[in-house]
């Protein structure tokens, strides 16, 4: 128990450092959205100059930080300028769209990964082994760019797909079951894309970490005892080969907003991704500032997640944890 | 009981020429049995005495089919209960692995699942044989635990290997192996890393499984001197080859094969009691191991035994009957 | 005559690994005593767990006593400088039961006897290389073998390498931790004799631990039980092997396996 709460409260502490460089970072490019404004001949000059005294952007640094601190504790997260409105509703509705898209994607790509890459490493060197290796590395040497882009033109080509959005013109008309075909259509493209990029790396670690367990005297052992093959694979080698996977599945986890941003802009899927990329060009900081910070929060949550599975599932680091 | 064979006499297992290879990167091959031939009954207790090299863990291995991926079964039979292991299907050699023949293999401290815990995987074995019902499982499981720790089965079954000393894992990876009540077990140097007072209480818990339910044991070990009270034959691994086999009492008091004479001289325990003087010179057997891979003819023992003679060198011995089913394989001993 | 090396109510406390109380300290060695007289053996016997290695790593000086006193040539070691002690290391050399993992599996033979002069830092490359050959020559490894890699070696060679790079030290005390345990008994007796010759050539004291009764009779001019972090029991080896005083002893006899007691002979046709 002691050792959770020291993870959680290291978990904090990150957030904490993570939270003040990226305001740093953003406080200190060099421009700012008022800069865009004051280009602009309609703009009067004491516009710009009222505008940009309501947004603070007057006083010194610690100043605005310890300004945002207090706000974002009490649950706002700023203002975007570019949209006129709090950053907080704005994030949250894209980073739901964004969820929905990935973690579609990660539970398709685990549930696809942990077989392939059992069946991959008991039939380690030999040739549906190897097939399977190449594809695996060809995918892996495709930018992410390239693959989505693909997707791109075969929804083009073929019309089987919509070519973005996240629904249909007359989307609310339509009854639950058709709501439902609709956004399972607009879906299959941007998260197949995502699977096609991640997978890859999955498959080969689980290749990897299985296939090194399957030498071990244990799994002989139960082999001797005729322990039917199902369950030497998976109730014994993937149980073993566990602890790296658990910890590749909580940055699975940690990335479930920030690793989709380049299908988001390519497939012009309504998240966090196109979001940020305008908010980063505008120099819109506060968006930034919420979009970095929501990603760095499950970031390190997928983290503390996966400390935790790991605790629950081996005894050994429940020994070492509490020897300390 | 289960597995006991009314038979008597009727061999339970019958190995018969029994080679075995193992191929190394380059493809060659290099033999680890040549020609194994060795019977045991039920209830017996065999010993096979060996040192590094010599083929007993291949042996062990190669009995259930379970050599690494390098090596190969090349000729011979191995007749369990009157089936030949070498031609059985997948399904028949899964259920007589654990179910007929128990296995313990030579590492106790990697041989059960670092984080399954040890009653689990005794319950594991158990479910793999016989469809029982949750409660029955379990039950059994405790019950199987309880033969070998009297004291506290109950803690035992919900911990981890690593929690365990070297003694009680031994004996959970014995329960595991004899779980489902199997006619045979071949045990690889079941006490190689254990404290002598813990290594008697092994040896006296294989003895006690022999009593109760008539279990045939083959024990591998490269220490004659634990064979003594408790094994019935002697069985003498040399380079793949078994040089003699016989009546454990007359092997250890008179060897006839010149390997096994010279081996029994080089334990410290005769050394001892033969109160010759202390820290004089051991009599040892020159040279070492032959290399298998080299396939030199003749003998295998030969450049290091006392008596070589001619055909040593370019004829193999083979297996000639010195007593009641006691073979030595030696030119010394005509045919 | 003072002994080579004398111990006197060595104490060690590790902190217990699990402890059912925090301040669980877990006693090795309970206030251990012993001397061995120059060019000597000793043998110390005892089961695992009862503190022999932990024993062997104080007196090496790889491990710091809680309290107790040390001996060596009647130098205090404790009272000794962390530079006196390195200068007084070479002295005392182990020898380890698993020679797969004290010695690096990627260097050769010879590269392994020549490190302690390499980092003596006294000697040419080819006086290293002499040297080191005159070593591996001592136990008996030849010249075609002292240029292979140590993972290609037997563990009875493996073993005679850990020797000689033991020797190349020159020590006047060798602690042997079970160094045989591992090997299979013809090699044992070979690598036995070994040790018994380079003894009494080069005039060596050895501590050798073991927990087969059987071994320790035959090497060591004297015996010490130990049990639970004490010594229970020391005598000439005759006496404890005939008439053990302590329940210990008695019982470690009792589990020694013996072969039967008739002479093996060779049986002439």
């Amino acid at each position: 128990m002691r050792y959770l709460l020291g993870r959680t409260l290291h978990a904090v502490f990150l957030l904490f450092g993570v939270s003040l460089l990226t305001f740093l970072f953003s406080a200190l490019t060099p421009g700012n959205y008022f800069d865009e404004m004051r280009l602009n001949p309609q703009i009067s000059r004491e516009t710009v100059a009222a505008l940009r005294a309501q947004y603070q952007l007057d006083r010194p640094l610690p100043v605005r930080y310890a300004h945002w601190l207090n706000a974002v504790a009490h649950g706002e997260l700023g203002f975007s300028f570019a949209y006129n409105s709090p950053v907080g509703p704005l994030l949250w509705v894209r980073a739901r769209n964004t969820l929905l898209l990935t973690i579609t994607a990660t539970l398709l790509a685990w549930l696809l990964a942990l077989p392939l890459g059992v069946w991959s490493a008991s039939r380690f060197g030999r040739a549906p082994d190897r097939v399977l290796s190449w594809t695996t590395a060809t995918l892996l040497v495709i930018p992410d760019l390239v693959l989505a882009l693909g997707l791109l033109i075969l929804a083009v080509r073929t019309g089987w797909f919509p070519t973005g959005g996240l629904a249909s013109v007359g989307f609310e008309n339509l009854s639950p079951l058709h709501k439902l075909r609709d956004l399972a259509s607009h879906l299959a493209l941007p998260v197949a894309a995502l699977v096609l990029t991640t997978l890859p790396m999955l498959v080969r670690h689980v290749r990897a970490s299985v296939a090194e367990v399957l030498d071990a005297p244990f799994l002989r052992a139960a082999v001797g005892h005729g322990i039917p093959h199902r369950k030497l694979l998976y109730g014994y080698a993937l149980r073993a080969a566990a602890n790296p996977l658990i910890s590749l599945f909580g940055f699975s986890v940690g990335t479930l907003v920030s690793g989709s941003l380049l299908v988001e802009v390519v497939m012009s899927w309504p998240g966090l991704g196109p979001l940020l990329l305008e908010a980063i060009l505008a120099r819109d900081l506060y968006v930034v500032i919420g979009g970095v910070l929501l990603s760095m929060i499950f970031l390190v949550s997928g983290n503390l997640f996966a400390d935790v599975l790991l605790y629950w599932s081996d005894p050994r680091i429940r020994i070492a944890a509490s020897a300390k | 009981m289960p597995g006991l064979m009314v038979h008597g006499m009727t061999p339970l297992l019958k190995v018969q020429g029994l080679h075995v290879a193992y191929s190394d990167r380059m493809g060659e091959l290099c033999p680890a049995l040549a020609g194994v031939n060795f019977d045991l009954r039920p209830g017996e207790i065999l010993g096979v005495v060996g040192e590094s090299g010599s083929g007993k863990s291949t042996l062990a291995a190669a009995l259930l089919r379970l050599l690494p991926s390098n090596g190969k079964i090349q000729q011979g039979t191995v007749l369990f209960e009157g089936k030949n292991l070498l031609d059985a299907s997948p399904q028949e050699l899964r259920k007589i692995r654990g179910g007929r023949i128990g296995l313990i293999f030579q590492e106790p401290s990697s041989s059960l699942h670092p984080t399954i815990e040890v009653g689990r995987q005794i319950s594991n074995v158990l479910a793999a044989h016989e469809s029982l019902d949750r409660r029955t499982l379990s039950e059994k499981t405790n019950q199987l635990l309880a033969t070998v720790f009297p004291v506290d089965a109950a803690r035992i079954s919900v911990s981890y290997p690593h929690e365990l000393s070297g003694g009680q894992r031994q004996r959970v990876l014995i329960v595991q192996a004899i779980a489902c009540g199997p006619s045979l077990l071949i045990a690889d140097e079941p006490t190689a890393s254990l404290d002598p007072t813990t290594q008697q209480e092994i040896l006296l818990l294989f003895e006690t499984l022999r009593e109760n339910s008539g279990l045939a044991i083959i024990l591998i070990t490269h220490n004659p001197a634990l064979l003594g009270g408790l094994a019935d034959r002697l069985l003498v691994l040399y380079a793949g080859r078994v040089v003699e086999i016989g009546p454990t009492a007359r092997v250890l008091a008179t060897p006839q094969h010149p390997y096994a004479a010279a081996l029994w001289r080089c334990l410290p325990s005769h050394f001892a009691e033969s109160q010759s003087a202390r820290k004089a010179k051991m009599q040892v057997i020159p040279g070492d191991p032959p290399d298998l891979s080299l396939h030199a003819p003749g003998c295998q023992f030969e450049p290091r035994c006392p008596a070589r003679m001619e055909v040593c060198k370019s004829d193999e011995p083979k297996a000639v009957a010195v007593g009641e089913r006691h073979e030595v394989s030696c030119f010394k001993f005509p045919g | 005559m003072q002994p080579l090396l004398r111990v006197e109510n060595l104490v060690k406390h590790y902190a217990a690994v699990r402890p059912a109380s925090p301040k669980d300290k877990f006693a090795a060695l309970d206030g251990v005593s012993l001397s061995i007289p120059a060019r000597t053996t000793l043998a110390l016997v005892g089961e695992s767990g009862s503190g022999k290695s932990t024993l062997a790593l104080c007196i090496a000086c790889l491990e710091h006593p809680t309290s107790g006193s040390i001996w060596f040539e009647g130098i205090d070691v404790a009272d000794l400088h962390e530079n006196q002690r390195r200068l007084l290391r070479p002295q005392m050399q182990l020898v380890f039961q698993d020679p797969a993992s004290s010695l690096n599996p990627r260097w050769t033979a010879l590269e392994i006897v020549s490190e302690p002069f390499f980092v003596q830092g006294r000697f040419s490359k080819q006086e290293r290389g002499d040297r080191a050959c005159t070593w591996l020559d001592h136990v008996g490894i030849s010249r075609k073998m002292a240029n292979r890699r140590a993972a290609e070696l037997s563990g009875g060679q493996k073993q005679r390498l850990a020797i000689a790079r033991a020797l190349a030290l020159e020590p006047k005390l060798i602690v042997l931790d079970e160094a045989l345990s591992a090997l299979d008994y013809s090699v044992q007796a070979q690598i036995c004799n070994l040790l018994l010759e380079l003894q009494s050539s080069l005039g060596l004291t050895y501590l050798f631990i073991t927990h087969d009764f059987s071994m320790a009779a035959h090497v060591a001019d004297e015996i010490a039980v130990m049990d639970h972090g004490r010594i229970v029991e020391t005598g000439p080896s005759e006496k404890i092997l005939r008439s053990p005083a302590h329940d210990a002893t008695r019982s470690l006899l009792a589990a020694t396996p013996r072969v039967p007691e008739a002479q093996p002979t060779l049986v002439n046709s």
